[in-house]
């Protein structure tokens, strides 16, 4: 992926470095794990959300399931949809 | 306005997956008009309708293709990005999306709509004023007084950064404890301000957005200046909770989910801070034999 290999061109560009403070490497190892501690903790939300959250509302279907009832069925479509 | 859309759909927590509300593919994002009878009708779920991301150098910079089209701001205007590393991630966001497309996970995406927009039509000096009143409340300086394991707690873990802050400045942050909060010298203040503008605009967008993340300016300054990693800052931002979740217990659902959360936009508006403020320069050196 274009990402990994962003971060590989600028570690092989680092190892050959004339600087006696590589100030660069620290810089290009912090951005790195930065975007790997985003990466991470976007899937572990994502996939948190997708355990606990979002159940949301139940259809007008199913709520009528529940209760025992069906909604009528009109060929002709709700009138007040278009 | 865009991040603030984000917001409400995801406090909503639904997941949007309703049969009626599944229209055309081509629905826009605003909820649909015609849902009947409904207090609350979740807006559309736009499915992934792009196969490539790719990337394309223009004259304002990088832009983001979607199978051919270019990806546009919700103010409808082109999106470019000065940096070709930003340019990167964000379009690994947009091709790391499955099925649907979750616009609650494109943090960076979400930080460059924002400044290439600026919805709130703020220029830099008010970017900058926000971000330093944020030190009048900072969390590094509240401190308690009772228990006293969580007093001990707070001075091992905050002074060091605030020691640090101070001699790297060469400014006085005081903590307090009582509800007044602590006295900021205006000489700090000038200082800081000072220091934030020489940051360009984009990246204070990012800073802003950080220290309103975690609630601290001096620990965002530390992230910057890179003495903290994003894991060692949310967890300082967060301490008192994890002290507590360590004496108590912890909730899955509420306590990851907002850590996981907090990492993400913290790490999000780190990452996007110093691709924008970064500049990177290849000097070719013959050897000296």
């Amino acid at each position: 992926t274009k990402a990994y290999r962003y971060f590989a061109q600028g570690y092989r560009a680092e190892r050959v470095t004339s600087e006696k403070l590589c100030r660069a490497q620290h810089e290009l190892h912090f951005q790195a794990a930065t975007y790997l501690c985003l990466l991470r903790s976007i899937r572990e939300h994502v996939a948190l959300h997708q355990e606990f959250h979002g159940k949301g509302e139940r259809s007008v279907e199913e709520s009528a399931g529940l209760v025992g009832l069906k909604l009528p069925q009109q060929p002709g479509g709700k009138g007040w949809e278009p | 306005m865009w991040r603030s859309c984000l917001r409400l759909r995801h406090a909503g927590r639904r997941l949007l997956n309703r049969p009626r509300a599944a229209l055309t593919a081509s629905a826009g994002r605003e909820p649909n008009p015609l849902t009947p009878a409904r207090a609350y009708a979740p807006p559309t779920e736009r499915k992934r309708f792009y196969q490539n991301v790719s990337i394309t150098q223009g004259e304002g910079g990088f832009e983001i293709n979607l199978d051919h089209r270019k990806l546009k701001t919700p103010q409808a205007k082109l999106f470019t990005v000065p940096s070709e590393a930003l340019a990167i991630a964000v379009a690994t966001e947009w091709d790391s999306q499955q099925d649907t497309i979750k616009f609650y996970t494109m943090h960076l995406t979400t930080l460059c709509n924002t400044s290439l927009d600026n919805p709130t039509q703020r220029n830099k000096d008010q970017l900058i004023r926000a971000a330093v009143k944020f030190l009048d409340t900072d969390t590094l300086c509240y401190r308690v007084e009772e228990p006293a394991t969580l007093v001990e707690l707070q001075k091992n873990e905050w002074d060091p950064i605030i020691e640090w802050a101070e001699k790297r400045y060469d400014v006085e942050i005081n903590s307090s404890t009582n509800i007044m909060g602590p006295s900021i010298p205006a000489r700090t203040r000038e200082v800081l301000i000072s220091h934030l503008a020489s940051y360009n605009m984009w990246a204070l967008q990012g800073i802003e957005f950080v220290v309103t993340q975690l609630k601290s300016l001096v620990l965002t300054l530390a992230l910057m200046d890179l003495r903290l990693t994003v894991e060692q800052a949310v967890l300082l931002s967060r301490l008192e909770e994890e002290y507590q979740i360590q004496k108590w217990g912890n909730i899955e659902w509420a306590h990851d989910y907002e850590l996981q959360e907090l990492r993400a936009r913290t790490a999000a508006g780190t990452l996007f801070v110093h691709l924008c403020s970064e500049s990177t320069t290849v000097k070719h050196k013959l050897l000296q034999q």
